[in-house]
């Protein structure tokens, strides 16, 4: 059986158990250990830990400081703060100086559920992309998501990670072969005839949505995109060659996320039909996180649906 | 031991007009109500060695008004961090002297900064790591009373206050004027005395000018104990150039020939008169 757990919770655990071997590690919060799951950081390490208050620029700031004297700080918060209200302490503070900060946003995507649009962070793949020499991971399921833990605290430099808040299923660790490797993607699962582009919570619907395939004859590949910049073209490449359709899925804005990602490089390098899965440029809404989620069509059903659109799109240009 | 302060701080105006009126583009305004301040952290309070940059031990300083490099840039070559000819690459493409503070490719600078407000973040993470590491450095920040208007200043003011920060020390360079004009027109922040005191602040007052005055303030700030430390230093805009100081409108521009030479003349002239002084 495997294990279900939200990424959150798994980012919590893994800053506990890596805070001994990395005692440069530290961590900020901005008044919401609770949700972000740092709490248990705090409570273990109390030393290392530092409550920043509902004051996410200067957060950015001081982690800033952290790391020009060697610390490797990790700043929390939801994502719609985190990379939204920080966004330009971010850009200036961190990025430009290429200090070694992480910033970690929680609560990413429309599953905040109830909290509604003013929470629903649905940009900040787009807007931390944007920053030169950003690095942006948004890992799937708590066993990737204690290898990014490790993997960021191994590189120097600047980064962005969403966590999410809803408990999912782990399927990383049930495929054969998986490594992590930052920056690179994964095959998760084989296929001809369109690949899937995934990245977050949306991996576990794009396998779902490949099964349901199956069952129609149609074989879709899987590719997990834990790491969004710098994004694996090799591996993206190859898939848009051998399958010739491609559908990219993310619960954020199809605007600068992932499925931009993959159009800038597909339309440069290697021009294949793409369909964009996503949210489709507006803003959430309140509702429990998986009524939400099926409002905007972020289910594995649609996924499948935008497989076939791209399959006929391929069609239609042969 | 003023004299020789006052020395540098003219050689540094000097040096700063030369780099705007090279680059053509840059601020003179801030640098010159900032030189005094400048001059006595680096060439009196601060325990810096210039052949280790990267000392971990080294006090630090966070140029909050990162356009203040015209100021900033003169004072670390002067004190040896780099060539004095390196300033002829100001805001130059052909070099990596940027117009704003820049930590990577001027050595000395410890953080770069630029976007106001930002500056005294990094300072309070700098005193955070020191104080979490047993270093014994002290964490110095200059901001500009415009620059205060920023909501992220008081969110600092108040982080650096619950952490007990007395290893950090910032210099508010108050010279009462901004881009549109007078601070008190555009956005009044006074009485900054009360506001950082209500923020747990020790707060203490300087005439930005005087450098008996600036050292007894950076003397009573090392002295604080449980909270950090804030110095209002009273200054001029624009501070040695007749027709600059007082005046808003250098905050940001570049003097035309004419300007500058009279500019030059004047600075040149304080200079002269201080080496005089000096050799007697």
């Amino acid at each position: 059986m495997s294990e279900t757990i939200a990424t959150r919770a798994a980012y919590g655990q893994a800053l506990v158990s890596l805070a001994q071997e990395y005692p440069e590690l530290v961590v900020l919060d901005a008044d919401l250990s609770g949700s972000t799951m740092t709490a248990g950081f705090a409570r273990a390490y109390p030393n290392r830990f530092y409550n920043m208050g509902i004051a996410e620029g200067n957060m950015a700031g001081v982690a800033a400081g952290l790391a020009a004297c060697g610390k490797k700080p990790f700043y929390n918060s939801f994502a719609m703060f985190a990379a939204g209200r920080a966004w330009e302490q971010v850009r200036n503070s961190i990025a430009y100086p290429r200090l070694n900060v992480k910033v970690v946003g929680s609560h990413g995507g429309l599953s905040v559920g109830e909290d509604g649009a003013t929470h629903q962070c649905i940009e900040d793949y787009a807007i931390m992309r944007a920053i030169p020499g950003m690095t942006v991971v948004s890992p799937c399921d708590g066993p990737e998501m204690r290898l990014a833990v490790r993997a960021l605290l191994e590189y120097d430099g600047p980064a962005y990670m969403r966590l999410g808040r809803l408990a999912v299923d782990s399927v990383t660790d049930e495929i054969p072969g998986y490594r992590f490797q930052l920056g690179k993607g994964v095959l998760l699962r084989p296929g001809q005839d369109v690949t899937i582009a995934a990245t977050g919570m949306m991996v576990q619907m794009a396998l779902q949505a490949a099964e349901q395939l199956q069952a129609e004859g149609v074989s879709a590949r899987v590719l997990d995109f834990h790491t969004i910049k710098p994004l694996d073209e090799e591996l993206l490449l190859q898939a848009a060659r051998e399958t010739g359709a491609v559908v990219t899925t993310e619960e954020a804005n199809i605007v600068g996320g992932l499925g931009s990602a993959v159009c800038e490089c597909l339309a440069e390098r290697c021009p294949v039909p793409v369909v964009r899965h996503g949210v489709r440029d507006e803003f959430g809404r309140s509702g429990a996180a998986k009524q939400v989620l099926a409002a905007y069509g972020l289910d594995p059903a649609h996924i499948a649906q935008a497989a076939k659109e791209a399959i006929a799109k391929k069609n239609d240009n042969r | 031991m003023t004299e020789t302060l006052k020395l540098t701080a003219a050689k540094i105006r000097l040096l700063g007009l030369e780099m705007v009126y090279g680059a053509a583009s840059g601020h003179l305004g801030g640098s010159f109500s900032s030189a005094d301040i400048l001059t006595a952290l680096y060439f009196q309070v601060m325990r810096i060695d210039p052949r280790r940059p990267d000392d971990p031990n080294r006090d630090r300083f966070v140029l909050s008004k990162g356009h203040c490099t015209p100021a900033l840039y003169p004072a670390l070559a002067l004190r040896g961090y780099f060539p004095q000819e390196r300033l002829k690459q100001f805001r130059s493409i052909d070099g990596h002297l940027s117009g704003h503070a820049e930590m990577h490719h001027v050595p000395g600078v410890d953080m770069s900064t630029g976007s106001l407000g930002q500056g005294i973040s990094a300072a309070v993470g700098m005193a955070l790591a020191g104080r979490a590491d047993g270093r014994p450095y002290r964490v110095y920040a200059l901001l500009g009373d415009g620059e205060i208007e920023e909501g992220q200043v008081w969110e600092a003011a108040m982080a650096a206050a619950k952490y007990r920060l007395s290893n950090l020390c910032a210099v508010v360079d108050v010279n009462g004027l901004q881009i549109d004009g007078r601070t008190a027109d555009v956005m009044p922040s006074e009485p900054l005395d009360e506001k950082f005191a209500a923020f747990g602040w020790q707060v203490l007052r300087a005439d930005g000018h005087d450098f008996d005055s600036l050292l007894a303030a950076f003397a009573a700030a090392q002295q604080s104990e449980g909270r950090p430390a804030v110095i209002l230093a009273r200054t001029v805009k624009g501070k040695g150039v007749s027709f600059m100081e007082n005046n808003p409108g250098w905050h940001g521009k570049a003097p035309n020939e004419e300007q500058y030479l009279q500019a030059r003349a004047e600075l040149s002239a304080t200079l002269e008169k201080l080496e005089g002084s000096c050799h007697e």
